[in-house]
């Protein structure tokens, strides 16, 4: 399935009303210090693992574009050097619209990246102003452009759901968006995390949300469109040609073995048939302290219950379009999956055509994937 | 022992609030009963419940020892009651032990519903009455105007009515000369065989079962064997004893004496209450009358919030029934909320406190089913059955006709009350039975359905009359009702725990707005939920949840797996603690909210 690693940068140049992420406002930061921290992570996870070569590495945050190309080229270079990587490795970053030129680009390119997902967020304007964004649509356009350019796979996200967007909007957007697509698409709908400015406004009833009605219907409007232009739903979110899927996402959604580092970062290994659950500390200072001190971020390492595996499998499988697939499931377990979901209720979504299973595979219906947390929520026993 | 003539019993009853625990507390330090550092406010309410809300709900027995104005030594045997109309079987009790009563009138509020009800209970009792009113250290008292009422309303004279402010203890020591010159002493034979009243049982953590008595002739000993007559069980007493108001042992209790006694039992519901107890070597020939059995006069289900809470439901309730036999219970089994229990109370106030005690003593969580009464059911085939639960009532094509409670209530209310009051009374079913004036206070006497009076009257009554209404209220048999079951269907599967019984002509705008209330209460699914309430057969009220159309989350990466692990974790817990009927999940709020949906 794959062995993962996750860079978290946490830093953005400005915050995005709508965004929960571990993030924080851009500042002169020491590069040296944060190398030494990433590198000494690599070392530390190294020595809990072992060898094992890596199937992706992702930078993400944040806005990991504002790294310095210098520090992505030295950690890329370390993970290989210590792990090793795959053939076909994916080595991905994220890129925000407004910290994006042809140069930088071209060094991030040249550290290996081979992948970039751009947040493009919307092609509108009003839109895009809405959600306090840094950059407006000709500059998003022409950063997809070059990044097209430069690297072999290219892949942009999309908000929607926002106030006041009709489903004849929506249907417009994506199909600006399909023209210029290459492969990977992922279309969020926006969520109102609690904390956020959006989330204070919504509370002050000054932000004009849609209802489920119309959330239900942009969604399906999605599904159509992506489906249409033959970019299969692989995920809740996530729209791919055959063959584009984001292979470091693929790690999480299957329940792999993936190594986080950097300030929030979550791991998940399986050490000794055990289900770690490992965290790092979330304040970039308390990390960069930690881990020049005692070799590593961690702050938490949680063994995971059986139970605890079975529900993470179940909630990450599910959003995939391929499901869940059994036996791998039961090889991670111990034990079938089945023995950790409800079999009565099991029972009553699939016969309301919610949950389709064969001996293979569990997986949910295209109805079924709309209200999966409820699917979630009746399934586990 | 001391002798017959320097013994006198008495109770304190009263309106509630009017004072009596308070007037207790003075009596007892007046006796130098406590010492200084061991009185509190209120020292017989000694159960939490009742120094949290202020009430008496047992009564309380207290040894006095009183040196007199003339030099002699008398003892005094003081009860004190509650006010609440649920517990007055306590003041009957109490009063069938007693030569007299002191009644103590509020000098600002006056007379009030239960104040009517205590005295007239005190007066069939054949008990020497002392009037006192008290607190009239407020500025709103008016004694002259009080003393008016008692002999215009009551008919007692109050021209030696006495003053006093329990708050103060102003006039308290001409209460304990009252008590010792104008009540009789006891009349009793102490060479008769024992004969003594079972006046009330307890359970006590350190005493175990105790039982109090009142000694009519003989003399009950330490080790002597006892025997209750109606129970036909016979006992070694290990204690006797006095409290004052702490537990004293003694050698022996004689004629007109009261006190407690202790012996190897396990139950207080081994023990009668009202039983006569006598010398099982030379027993007495005949019994005392002994009283009415309390009667359990509202009913309802009690479920734990999580089922698997069932077998601790089931000890603590055996557990407070040692200490309150006047509930009673029985297994119940639902199939919206499972195992649990059916159990009657006193009335609202007893239902209350009872689920608080269980809640508080016992750390259950509990959902209490709507209050119910007893319904006499009457079968074509001429069998009567009594309903205790909406669940049972027998398919209508058997049933003959069904009668209901009702109550007679006395309510005290002051004038410029008095029309909302009246107004829901007929709201309530109500017929007016008489309407006088005390002043400018007005005497209603109505005859109502006790279902109509379970729910919440006391509590709309106070409110229509901003809390200066009284009431009180005694069982004033059955009456034959259009009465109808009215149900509560979830996607066409009742839902037995949200039946009622009510008149047909409230059945549908009941039913509309249960359906209404339940609607908002029940959460969206996966599937849509079709909420209904039905007479018999036919449906009178719909309402629909629709399904879930859109619940999935947008983002679902690395770091958000634990969050949203735990989410389900958290939804899994509260999963538990909701009720399941079909494929609907109804969560507990559903039912608690639904005994306070008001039909308009
Ligand atoms: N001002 C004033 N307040 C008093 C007096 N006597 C009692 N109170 C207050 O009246 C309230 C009720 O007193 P209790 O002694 O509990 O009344 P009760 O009659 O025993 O009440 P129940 O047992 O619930 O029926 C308390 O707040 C007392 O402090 C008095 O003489 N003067
Ligand atoms: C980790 S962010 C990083 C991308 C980059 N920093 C940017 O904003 O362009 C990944 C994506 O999550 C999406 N996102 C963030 N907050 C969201 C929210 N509250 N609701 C929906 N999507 C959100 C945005 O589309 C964003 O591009
Ligand atoms: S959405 Fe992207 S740029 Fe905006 S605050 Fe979040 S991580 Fe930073
Ligand atoms: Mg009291």
């Amino acid at each position: 399935m794959g062995f993962g690693l996750y860079i978290h940068w946490p830093y953005c140049r400005r915050i995005c009303p709508y965004c929960d992420f571990n993030i924080y406002r851009a500042r002169a930061l020491d590069e040296t210090a944060w190398r030494q921290a990433f590198l000494a992570g690599l070392d530390h996870a190294l020595r809990l693992v072992g060898p094992r070569p890596l199937r992706s590495i992702s930078f993400g945050g944040g806005t990991p574009s504002l790294m310095p190309p210098s520090l992505v080229a030295a950690i890329i270079e370390r993970a290989a050097l210590r792990f090793g990587l795959e053939d076909d490795a994916e080595i991905a970053l994220e890129a925000n619209p407004g910290s994006a030129d042809a140069a930088r680009f071209a060094d991030l390119r040249a550290a290996g990246v081979n992948r970039l997902s751009l947040g493009i967020q919307s092609f509108d304007d009003g839109a895009l102003s809405a959600l306090g964004r840094d950059h407006d649509a000709a500059a998003a356009r022409a950063a997809l452009t070059q990044a097209q350019a430069i690297f072999p796979r290219v892949s942009f996200d999309l908000i929607y759901g926002l106030p006041g967007q009709s489903r004849a909007d929506w249907r417009r957007a994506l199909d600006v968006a399909l023209a210029c697509q290459s492969g990977h698409l992922s279309l969020y709908q926006l969520t109102i995390e609690p904390g956020t400015a959006f989330a204070r406004a919504a509370a002050r009833g000054r932000l004009a949300l849609p209802d489920e009605q119309r959330r239900a219907d942009l969604y399906d409007v999605a599904q159509e469109r992506c489906a249409g232009a033959g970019l299969d739903a692989y995920e809740v979110s996530n729209h791919a040609a055959p063959g584009h899927e984001s292979r470091h996402n693929l790690i999480y959604w299957r329940s792999g073995d993936w190594i986080g580092l950097g300030p929030g970062a979550h791991s998940r290994l399986t050490l000794d048939r055990r289900r770690l659950a490992l965290t790092e500390h979330r304040r970039p200072e308390i990390w960069l302290d930690a881990v020049a001190r005692a070799r590593s971020g961690e702050v938490e390492c949680e063994t995971l219950s059986p139970a605890q595996h079975a529900s993470e499998i179940l909630l990450s499988g599910l959003r995939l379009g391929e499901g869940i697939a059994l036996k791998r499931a039961e090889d991670a377990l111990g034990a079938p999956l089945g023995a950790f979901l409800d079999q009565a209720r099991l029972a009553t979504l699939v016969a309301a055509g919610l949950v389709q299973g064969d001996a293979e595979r569990l997986r949910v219906t295209a109805t079924g994937r709309r209200v999966l947390d409820a699917v979630l929520a009746e399934l586990l026993a | 022992m001391t002798p017959r003539a320097r013994i006198r019993n008495f109770a304190i009853i009263a309106h509630i609030d009017h004072g009596k625990s308070t007037l207790a507390d003075r009596l007892i330090e007046a006796c130098g009963g406590l010492e200084a550092r061991e009185m509190r406010e209120q020292i017989l309410d000694s159960m939490d419940i009742e120094r949290e809300r202020g009430i008496t709900i047992k009564a309380q027995t207290v040894r006095l020892t009183y040196r007199a104005r003339d030099g002699e030594v008398y003892q005094l045997n003081l009860m004190d009651t509650p006010g609440h109309v649920d517990f007055s079987y306590e003041v009957s009790r109490s009063l069938a032990a007693c030569e007299g009563a002191i009644l103590v009138v509020d000098a600002s509020q006056g007379v009030e519903a239960q104040t009517l009800a205590n005295v007239y209970q005190a007066i069939e009792a054949n008990l020497e009455i002392i009037i006192v009113l008290n607190k009239i250290d407020l500025p709103a008292a008016e004694p002259d105007r009080v003393r008016r009422q008692i002999e215009d309303v009551i008919g007692l004279d109050a021209s030696e009515a006495l003053l006093t402010s329990a708050k103060s203890g102003q006039g308290v020591p001409d209460v304990l000369e009252a008590l010792v010159h104008k009540l009789p002493p006891p009349l009793g034979d102490p060479e008769a065989p024992l004969t003594a009243l079972l006046v009330d049982s307890w359970y006590d953590a350190y005493l175990g079962v105790v039982i109090l008595v009142r000694v009519r002739d003989g003399v009950l000993r330490k080790g002597m064997r006892v025997r209750m007559m109606a129970a036909g069980t016979a006992h070694q007493v290990e204690t006797v004893g006095v409290f004052t108001p702490k537990p004293i042992p003694i050698e022996a209790l004689g004629p007109g004496e009261v006190g407690f006694l202790t012996a190897a039992i396990k139950e207080v519901a081994e023990t009668r209450v009202g039983d006569t107890i006598t010398d099982d070597r030379r027993p007495t020939a005949e019994p005392m009358p002994g009283f009415k059995p309390s009667v359990p006069v509202v009913f309802c289900g009690l479920f734990p919030a999580e089922a698997s809470e069932f077998g601790h439901l089931r000890e603590s309730l055996a557990k407070l029934r040692l200490n309150d036999a006047s509930f009673v219970y029985q297994p119940e089994t639902s199939v919206a909320l499972g195992l649990g229990f059916r159990c009657g109370f006193l009335g609202l106030l007893h239902l209350e406190i009872i689920q608080e005690r269980l809640e508080r003593e016992f750390g259950l969580e509990l959902i209490a089913t709507a209050p119910s009464v007893i319904y006499r059911c009457h079968l074509t085939s001429g069998e009567v059955v009594e309903l205790h639960n909406p669940v049972d009532m027998p398919d209508p094509t058997r049933t003959a006709f069904i009668e209901e409670p009702w109550i007679k209530a006395t309510i005290m209310v002051p004038d410029e009350h008095l029309g909302a009051v009246l107004k829901l009374c007929e709201e309530r079913r109500g017929i007016q039975r008489d309407l006088t004036y005390v002043g400018n206070r007005a005497l209603l006497v109505y005859r109502l359905p006790l279902n109509e009076v379970v729910f919440d009257f006391y509590d709309r009554l106070k409110s229509v009359s901003r809390g200066y209404a009284s009431f009180d209220y005694q069982l004033d048999g059955y009456v034959e009702e259009d009465l109808v079951k009215l149900s509560i269907l979830v996607n066409g599967e009742p839902v037995d725990a949200l039946a009622t019984i009510v008149h047909r002509a409230r059945a549908e705008a009941r039913g509309r707005a249960l359906c209404e209330r339940l609607k908002d209460l029940i959460p969206r699914q996966l599937f849509q939920v079709a909420i209904q309430a039905a007479i018999g057969g036919r449906i009178v009220a719909r309402e629909t949840v629709r399904a879930l159309r859109k619940d999935v989350l947008a983002k679902c990466y690395g770091g958000d797996v634990t969050r949203k692990r735990k989410l389900l974790e958290k939804q899994k817990a509260g999963k538990k603690r909701m009720r399941q009927v079909g494929e609907v999940h109804i969560p507990q709020e559903a039912f608690i909210a639904a005994l306070k949906v008001e039909s308009k």
